[in-house]
Formats: C-alpha cells, sequence, structure tokens
C-alpha cells in the first residue's frame, strides 16, 4: 500500500520526534529542576523560550537573506520557496518572542513594555518580516515565475543588513537613555540555568528546523499545484483553440 | 515544593502556554495543508517520502 | 551616469514646477500634521519645544513616504516606465536622478517644517552646523532608501498601503539618528550629536551604493 501523500518523511519524522522528546526534557527543566533566579524569582523561567526564539528570529532573518541571494543568482524555485517558508516560520518564532518578552516584563519591570533596546528592535524586525511576506504576496498574484520574485528578492536581501542596522541603532539610542538595570541574559548565571538555556536553544533551534522543513516542502507543493493549474489552463486553451478554428 | 509554590506562576504558564500553542497550531495547519497539498500533486514532485 | 542622473531628477523637478503637486498637497501636508501634533499634545506644558526635534522627524518620513509615492506615480502615467527601461539611460544614473529629485523636494519640505516648528512650537535654534549636516546626511539616507523601495512597491496595487510597511522599519535608524543629533545640537551639547551624524552618513552611503548597482535589475522588472 503506497504511503499517504504527505509532506513528511522518515527524516521528519526522526527530527519531529527529538523535537518532542526534547521538549519534554526542556519543559522539565525549564519549569521544574533548575533553580529559580535570586532577583528575577520564577519569571526567569519564561527567559527559556524568550531567547531561544529570539535567536531562531534572528536565524530565520539570516536564511531569508541568503536565499533571496542565491535566488538572484541562480533563480531556482527552491531558493524562492526557501525564502518565503523561512519568513513564515520566522515571523511565528519572532511573534512569540515578542509576547514572551512582553509576559516577561509584567513581573520584573512591572510593565508590558519598557521600550527595551532588543524587545523596540525585535518588533520593527516583525514589521519588517510583514511586510516581506506581504510583497511575496502580490508578486504571486502576477504570475510568471522567474519575474515576480525580483521585488521580493530584493526586500529579502536586504532582510537581514536591515535588522542589523536597526538593531544596532536601537541598541545604541536606548542604551544612552536607559539606566543601567537587569539585563535579560546574565553572563555570571549559575550552572543549571545556563544548561536549561543552551537545552531551550537547541529544543526550539529543532522544532524550527522541522516546521522549516514541512513548511518549505508545502510551499514547494504549492509552486507545483500553480504551475500545474497554469500548465492546465494552458492546454484547456489550446483545445479550445484547436475546437474553435483550424488556425493555429 | 509543589508547582503552585512558583511566584508569578501564572506569568510563567502563559509564557509557556501561549507560545508552545501557537508553534502547535501552526504546525498541525502547515501539516494538514501539505496532505492537501501532496493528494494533488503527483509523486515525481515529491520526491522526500 | 552623472549626466543621466541629471537628466532624470530635471525632468522630474520640472514636472514638479509645472503641476505643483510637492508645494500644494505635500507642504500643507506637512504643516497640518505640525499642527495636529499640537493638538494633541497640548501646547501651553511645553512638551512641544522639548519634543521639536522628533516631531519634525516624524512629519518629515510622512511627507517622505507622499513624495516618494508621487515620484513613482508620474512613471506610471502614460507608460514612463517602459519609456525609462527603453531610453538607453543608464540605470544608475536613473536611480540618482530620481534621489536627487527626492532630496531636493524633501529639502524643500523640510525649510518649511523648520520655519514651522520654530514657529509654532516656539524651539530655539541652536548648534547649526550640526543641524545643517544632519539634514543633508538624513536627507540622502531618505532620498536613497525611499527610491529603491518605492521602485519595488510601484506599479502594485497596493502600494500606497505596502510602501510604509516596508519602508518605515528601514527607516528607524534615521529617524533614531537625526532625532538624536538635533536633540544634541538644539539642547546646546552638539558634542554629542556628531556620533549619530555618523551613522546617518553610513545609512546613506549604504543605500546610494545598493541603489546604484541594483536598480538595473529592478527597472527590468515591472
Amino acid at each position: 500500500m503506497p504511503a499517504p501523500p504527505t509532506t513528511a518523511s522518515p527524516a521528519t519524522r526522526a527530527l519531529g520526534g527529538l523535537s518532542l522528546a526534547g521538549l519534554a526534557l526542556l519543559l522539565g527543566y525549564a519549569l521544574w529542576w533548575s533553580p529559580p533566579d535570586i532577583v528575577q524569582k520564577d519569571s526567569v523561567r519564561i527567559m527559556y523560550v524568550h531567547v531561544p526564539t529570539a535567536i531562531i528570529a534572528f536565524v530565520a532573518c539570516g536564511i531569508t537573506t541568503l536565499a533571496s541571494a542565491m535566488w538572484l543568482r541562480r533563480r531556482s524555485e527552491g531558493w524562492w520557496v526557501l525564502g518565503g517558508a523561512a519568513a513564515e516560520v520566522g515571523l511565528l518564532f519572532t511573534g512569540a518572542c515578542l509576547v514572551t518578552g512582553s509576559i516577561w516584563g509584567r513581573p520584573t519591570w512591572g510593565t508590558y513594555w519598557d521600550w527595551d533596546p532588543r524587545i523596540t528592535s525585535t518588533t520593527l524586525l516583525f514589521i519588517l518580516l510583514v511586510g516581506y511576506l506581504a510583497l511575496r504576496r502580490v508578486d504571486n498574484e502576477s504570475g510568471i515565475a522567474a519575474q515576480r520574485g525580483m521585488r521580493a528578492a530584493i526586500v529579502g536581501l536586504l532582510l537581514m543588513p536591515n535588522v542589523m542596522i536597526v538593531h544596532y541603532s536601537v541598541d545604541w539610542w536606548r542604551s544612552l537613555h536607559q539606566p543601567a538595570t537587569i539585563t535579560r541574559l546574565d553572563p555570571t548565571i549559575d550552572g543549571e540555568m545556563l544548561f536549561t538555556l543552551m537545552l531551550g536553544i537547541v529544543v526550539f533551534a529543532l522544532l524550527f528546523a522541522w516546521l522549516l522543513v514541512h513548511r518549505f516542502r508545502l510551499g514547494w507543493l504549492e509552486e507545483r499545484a500553480h504551475a500545474g493549474g497554469l500548465d492546465a489552463a494552458i492546454v484547456e486553451r489550446r483545445a479550445e483553440a484547436d475546437l474553435a478554428g483550424r488556425t493555429v | 515544593m509543589g508547582a503552585l509554590a512558583m511566584t508569578h506562576v501564572g506569568y510563567v504558564a502563559a509564557g509557556w502556554a501561549i507560545p508552545l500553542a501557537a508553534i502547535g497550531l501552526y504546525a498541525v495547519r502547515v501539516v494538514v495543508r501539505g496532505r492537501r497539498l501532496a493528494e494533488q500533486v503527483p509523486p515525481e514532485e515529491r520526491r522526500w517520502s | 551616469m552623472f549626466r543621466d542622473a541629471g537628466l532624470v531628477a530635471g525632468k522630474d523637478l520640472r514636472i514638479e514646477l509645472r503641476s505643483h503637486v510637492t508645494m500644494q498637497q505635500v507642504f500643507p501636508f506637512a504643516v497640518l500634521v505640525l499642527i495636529l501634533f499640537g493638538i494633541a499634545l497640548d501646547p501651553d506644558r511645553g512638551f512641544l519645544g522639548r519634543a521639536s526635534a522628533g516631531l519634525f522627524w516624524v512629519t518629515v518620513l510622512f511627507c517622505a513616504l507622499l513624495a516618494i509615492q508621487r515620484a513613482f506615480t508620474i512613471e506610471s502615467a502614460d507608460g514612463g516606465r517602459d519609456a525609462l527601461r527603453l531610453s538607453g539611460l543608464d540605470p544608475a544614473g536613473i536611480f540618482l536622478g530620481k534621489a536627487a529629485a527626492i532630496a531636493v523636494q524633501l529639502l524643500a519640505i523640510e525649510a518649511v517644517l523648520a520655519v514651522g516648528v520654530v514657529v509654532m512650537y516656539g524651539t530655539e535654534v541652536t548648534g547649526v552646523p550640526l543641524l545643517v549636516a544632519t539634514i543633508a546626511a538624513a536627507t540622502a539616507g531618505l532620498a536613497a532608501a525611499g527610491t529603491l523601495y518605492g521602485v519595488l512597491a510601484a506599479g502594485l496595487r497596493v502600494r500606497e498601503t505596502l510602501l510604509p510597511i516596508l519602508l518605515l522599519p528601514v527607516l528607524s535608524p534615521v529617524l533614531i539618528g537625526a532625532t538624536e543629533a538635533f536633540e544634541a545640537a538644539l539642547g546646546g551639547a552638539a558634542t554629542d550629536g556628531w556620533p549619530w551624524l555618523g551613522l546617518l552618513v553610513v545609512f546613506a552611503l549604504l543605500y546610494l551604493a545598493f541603489g546604484t548597482l541594483a536598480f538595473g535589475t529592478l527597472l527590468e522588472e515591472s
């Protein structure tokens, strides 16, 4: 009996299983075995989601920029699909980063938003991704594969440079206006907390990878279906022409 | 040392539940859409399974 | 390249001089925004004077969106884009020309806003060299990035709503740098402001360079 058509494969099943196992372990450490912070108490446990999602958000932008650059050189569909997949999954993780950062802020700072440089620049990153995805969708309406990608590819290429410039500017700006306070990532962190943080980064990276592969394959199928739709329309049109006239 | 002895337990719970729920829902959506589309596309185009 | 830039800039500015859109529509919009800020922020409590650097530059950003949209709308009328593509003009020159025309219009808008801010918000003008340098560098950056993203959004049906979300996050470093530099100058501590000018100059150079290199391929695409 043939396998049901799906975007899964032995590789993704392994990856998915590993991520879930890792997630279970992470939950144990994050919520139970690791100690509360001296200053932040248990709200530090939110950091074990917030920091990994922040890192993944940056990585996703990097992948989109790389994919856009490769598409501009090679114009192959795979790079086009990868750019969109990375941006969309990246958007999810960026949103998660913002929400967790805000939730963390409440017990720590007493406020849901404190113009911390990283949260501010991450919000701008969120909007940069939204803009890129919106531009890709507009391009998708106009059809022919090689042409429509150009605008989105340029925006995608500039995505990571923009993220870096914005991050640097906002950081510099806020460092002037904010008194020295608790930084979100204490370098002299306790051993078990550091381990949990590292574990969090690994687990969320695995989750990201799993989502990216599925989203990439989904995007690939969408391209095939779209192309198939075009081909079918062309075939139909030719059939009509043959029936209607002897010309052509 | 029960879970309820945790300070800010509501925030910690929300801080974990919301992102995991969002990731989970997104994952379901991608996989379901993937299945639907995979049925429409011939196997030669799906070179991964 | 520069000769072609001059041709394109001259064309755009002549269109403006004949149609007066910037002068008749964007200038009033600029003043209107200043008034709206005044209404929203209670003129009697001294916020406006202290916030004038930021309010000035936010208004400039909004006006820049209009100017950039306009710069590309004039191309899509009457198949101007195809004419540009076929004209044999150096694409880098077209980019620089369009950016220069936008910059000139922005400078005019900024002059109007400067008068408005001094008159309406009671801002005291100090640190003029820094102010002038900031205006030059920031306007160059706005025009360069704006021309690049403007052409990306041009010709799309949704450009009015898409250009702002594409461009404004990209311009946030300009807003930060220009506002900080202005605040340093207006607050009498001009020496603190010069590093921000550095940021503005780097931004402008990056986008001028990228736009010059990429415009050719972009113009094919529409």
